[in-house]
């Protein structure tokens, strides 16, 4: 069994209630913190941990706290992001719904860290039954001195509000989120000024995903150190990781960055391999935005090493052969799959999800949209598959948020590793709407290079 | 109008943010309004907010216009929304769409002739590992199957009358 | 003594400039000036908040600052990103930014419907401009273009959404001119639309501004619509003492001989205007005695506006004839034997006021 911080009492009958919580060593941390730190202590413990924020950029977390600007006089915010709306993404959900206490508790030790004395939670519209959750495991919180005034007699002051959005995935942007905490469109701002800076009403703000927050109470437990030999290299500790698709025990798996891919779909631990004894084909393993594998590039990295469930180990080899952890939307296709039909409904994910504020976001989503459906249809031209490279690289990198990045990825990777599928759905029309390209080649082992002599 | 224990939920969410900052109760207050008054938002629902948050309506309808829960139009009793993304679609989510239009008789986007059913179309609602599934009212359900759909259908017929 | 303010210098496609800091690139570009300076459809600099959107002016910071030279990772909109000591942008000299910008110019005309032989801002429309400038010669959109009914809001103004590009420029003038916005964006991605929701008139006396800052024809004059094509009127500067007080009063008479077709707002050469105009001034006053008239508005002559005015034109000096040593070029052929519309009978010099088709209908 792999070692496990975020849920290790996850299994407790009723650890979503405080009582049962507290009893298990919960708010632990946070006592620590409050009472024993000062908040640069709670921050280098932070920073040592090498914690990465897991809503899917993987910035560093400590660093992006000691950004926040400090005027005299000033407000500053805690925004927790639960705008989970990634495809492939339900791993915040599981957290809120079963452990809020975790939750709240990292809101606290962050709060306190941060100097912030309100804390917005910011929930999709859509997980409607959550907030009620939520709410409720705060009133607790509340009811034993863990928030509001003067929190357990150290003289500090939290209140933690849920606000609930009302169906748009942008607002998962951070900025897109502050506006839409205020009440407006979920417009993403152009940066800078940054939220560190100017956020929240104009105040210095920090927005940080679920599952990063939750991570700052195991990581005061056991110290930023012992947090840090957790997992490999730069990928310090567990993550969370939602698994679906076309495997045997799709769910929510807390892994310590340290297995490799193989292990983690074909393991009873967690995927228990892939669904009714077909073949892997390709995967996607950090939520829709990031570029999808087939299942030899999957496996093994294009130098043949063992790609393991790290940032680094999955983007291996850059977009060319490697991938992203992402936000750990970990979604998996049979050999039973079209490339080309998954490829357009993520196209119009974002298509649907454009905010329409910067042109080549809102009329590129659309257009790629229209010549997938095309594809797929059967009335697709050879041409058509250069056009959407040449879409989807127009609308890359030349956006005011990164929901351009997102929707020109997963298009750009699918016709990259899986060209001959395209092709072979726009030269066999009537065949390819009655049944699917299959696993082709896509398994096969891939010839190494040769490093170069020296 | 909304009732006395209503406007009183209102104060509680403005209570929320700094003063002045009243227009960020926006959107949890047009959830409030679209449960309360038909499960729609109109014009006039959307200027009565205005009023209440002491913004200006084209405020509020910008916001309404954005996101995809409010309604703009009236919809049925029970509104199935079914999600049609990536991970859903893996797993026979178009099967489904397929199911619900041949046994209700209507099109995505349109409402039973006895206005207790509307069938949507929605991008994924973040319940990839228990596909296919659907949004109905408040909660999901998860892991549907036609025979599951008949079933809350009928659950649905049943508490309508 | 005050102390000197410290400049910085930036290069933009290796020409030197110093500015103040908080200056952005696209204005310090404007302040070299010519060739260099960035196209912007959304940016306004009379408009707080405008800009970032349209993209069209992204450019490429190939060096971050003197502090910190490191180039910037993706191309920058020019309008929003402000200029740091030491700072280098490449904008023309970029091949990436030229071919971003060509892509940005397709995604803008994806849906427009490049109506202009019908559209009253056809002559004086940047996406006109910026297509004919740095556009492709055809589009590979193969779609159903999206389209919109066209709204009168007010009496006044016509918005005729199909053509909109989403700058967002009316919104923020409304917002910012008007104590009350009436009108904002609706709906979501590629179904944002500048709207009322329900339909109403924008009623105060700043709203026409919002006709000026329209880069298209999505929002037109209607005492204006139709009567007249720009090139074929002649823009003099004019003002009167304007009883709003907070209306400049100084403004462009669109004339054909005596008659006032329009009036618009001054505006300088990046087409934005120097000041605003009431709607008395814009809509109301089309009598020429309403005006005290300056003298001719100066436009730039690469402008079709400016193509239009004859009268007073000399003849120049044949220089083909000097260069040949006062050989005669040889003709091959004679336009005027052939031409309808360029017929020889006709002297331009002798029209007057600018040149109109009905002029050449004359027998």
């Amino acid at each position: 069994m792999g070692r496990k911080l975020l849920f290790d009492k996850a299994h407790i009958e009723g650890i979503r209630y405080y009582d049962v919580y507290r009893a298990n060593g919960g708010y632990g941390s946070a006592e620590k913190a409050l009472k024993s730190m000062t908040p640069d202590q709670v921050l280098d413990e932070v920073k040592k941990s090498g914690l990465r924020g897991r809503g899917g950029a993987g910035f560093p977390t400590g660093m992006k706290w000691s950004f926040i600007a400090k005027p005299e006089g000033v407000p500053r915010y805690l925004v927790c992001n639960a705008d989970e709306s990634e495809p492939g993404t339900f791993k915040d959900r599981y957290l809120m719904e079963f452990i809020p206490h975790l939750l709240i508790e990292g809101l606290l030790i962050s709060s306190y860290t941060l100097g912030c004395n309100s804390c917005y939670i910011y929930i999709r519209g859509e997980y409607a039954w959550i907030p009620d959750i939520l709410e409720q495991a705060i009133a607790e919180a509340k009811k034993n001195g863990w928030l509001g005034k003067n929190i357990q007699g150290t003289g500090f002051d939290l209140e933690i509000y849920v606000q609930r959005g009302a169906g748009a995935y942008i607002c998962g942007e951070e900025t897109a989120l502050i506006e839409s905490l205020e009440g407006k469109r979920g417009n993403p701002r152009i940066k800078p000024p940054f939220p560190a800076v100017k956020g929240l009403w104009d105040c210095p703000t920090v927005v940080n995903n679920v599952e990063t927050l939750a991570a700052v109470v195991p990581i005061l437990r056991i110290g930023g150190d012992e947090y840090s030999k957790y997992g490999l290299g730069k990928s310090t500790g567990t993550k969370l990781i939602s698994a679906c698709g076309n495997i045997n025990k799709p769910g929510v798996y807390e892994i310590e960055m340290n297995i490799s891919v193989e292990e983690f779909i074909y393991s009873d631990e967690y995927c228990g391999g892939i669904a009714n004894g077909k073949r892997l084909k390709a995967c996607i393993p950090g939520g829709s935005s990031v570029p999808i594998l087939p299942a030899n590039l999957l496996l093994k990295t294009a130098k043949g090493e063992q790609r393991m469930m790290t940032y680094e180990s999955l983007a291996d080899g850059g977009f060319a052969t490697g991938t992203m952890l992402g936000s750990g939307g970990f979604i998996v296709l049979d050999e039973d799959q079209c490339i080309v039909k998954n490829t357009l409904t993520f196209a119009r994910f974002y298509h649907h999800e454009s905010c329409g504020q910067c042109s080549p976001c809102r009329e590129g989503t659309g257009w790629m949209k229209r010549v997938l459906q095309n594809i797929e249809n059967g009335k697709g031209k050879m041409s058509d598959i250069d056009l959407l490279w040449d879409i989807q690289r127009k609308i890359e990198g030349n956006t005011i948020c990164p929901l351009g990045d997102a929707a020109a990825w997963p298009v750009a990777a699918a016709i990259r590793h899986f060209r001959d599928e395209f092709e072979w759905h726009v030269l066999h029309p009537d065949e390819a709407t009655k049944r699917n390209y299959g696993l082709a080649h896509y398994a096969d082992p891939l010839e190494i290079a040769a490093p170069a002599a020296v | 109008m909304f009732s006395e224990e209503k406007l009183n939920k209102v104060k509680e969410i403005i209570a929320r943010y700094p003063a002045g900052k009243q227009k960020s109760a926006l959107i949890p207050v047009l959830h409030l309004a679209q449960e309360e008054f038909g499960g729609w938002l109109s014009a006039e629902t959307m200027d009565y907010v205005a009023s209440l948050l002491q913004i200006k309506p084209i405020e509020v309808y910008e916001v309404a216009t954005f996101y995809s829960m409010f309604n703009l139009k009236p919809v049925g009793k029970y509104v199935f929304e079914v999600c049609q993304t990536g991970p859903c679609m893996l797993l026979g989510s178009d099967n489904i769409i397929d199911y619900i239009k041949k046994k209700l008789d209507i099109g995505v986007g349109e409402t039973t002739k006895d206005g207790l059913f509307t069938l949507k179309t929605v991008e994924c609602l973040g319940a990839c590992g228990y596909a296919p599934m659907m949004q109905l009212g408040k909660h999901y359900r998860e892991h549907l199957t036609p025979e599951k759909v008949d079933a809350i259908i009928e659950e649905c017929r049943v508490k309508a009358n | 003594m005050a102390e000197e303010k410290k400049l910085f210098k930036v290069k933009i496609d290796n020409i030197s400039v110093e500015v103040e800091p908080g200056t952005s690139i696209l204005n310090a570009a404007r302040k070299i000036g010519g060739d260099i300076v960035p196209p912007a459809m959304c940016y306004y600099s009379k408009l707080q908040g405008s800009g970032g959107k349209c993209r069209t002016c992204l450019v490429k910071v190939t060096k971050g600052s003197e502090a910190d030279p490191r180039p910037m990772p993706k191309l920058v909109a020019s309008c929003r990103t402000n200029v740091m000591d030491g700072m280098e942008v490449a904008n023309i000299t970029s091949p990436e930014v030229q071919e971003a910008r060509k892509g940005v110019v397709e995604f803008l005309l994806l849906n427009h419907p490049l109506d202009c032989p019908v559209c009253d801002q056809a002559g004086e429309c940047h996406l006109q401009d910026l297509s004919y400038e740095h556009g492709a010669e055809t589009t590979r959109y193969e779609f159903k273009r999206r389209t919109f009914d066209r709204i009168d809001i007010g009496d006044k103004i016509q918005l005729h959404m199909t053509r909109c590009i989403l700058c967002y420029r009316c919104v923020f003038t409304a917002d910012q001119l008007t104590e009350k916005r009436e009108h904002g964006v609706l709906g979501r991605g590629e179904a944002a639309e500048i709207g009322t929701y329900i339909q109403q008139s924008l009623d105060n006396n700043f709203i026409g501004n919002v006709i000026d800052v329209c880069p298209v024809g999505a929002l037109t004059d209607k005492t204006f619509r139709f009567k007249n094509r720009v090139w074929f009127l002649k823009a003099v500067d004019a003002h009167r003492q304007c009883e709003d007080p907070k209306c400049c009063g100084k403004t462009v008479l669109w004339m054909r001989g005596d008659e006032v077709f329009r009036v618009t707002a001054r505006k300088d050469k990046y087409g934005e205007v120097e000041d605003w105009i009431c709607d008395t001034c814009r809509f109301d006053k089309k009598d020429v005695k309403d005006w005290v008239i300056e003298g001719p508005r100066n436009i730039d002559r690469h402008s079709v506006i400016s193509q239009g005015h004859y009268v007073g034109v000399h003849k120049p000096k044949d220089t083909l004839v000097e260069v040949l040593d006062g050989r005669q070029p040889k003709l091959l052929l004679d336009i005027h034997s052939i031409s309808q519309v360029n017929r020889p009978d006709i002297d331009l010099s002798q029209i007057d006021g600018p040149a109109h088709s009905d002029d050449f209908n004359k027998q």
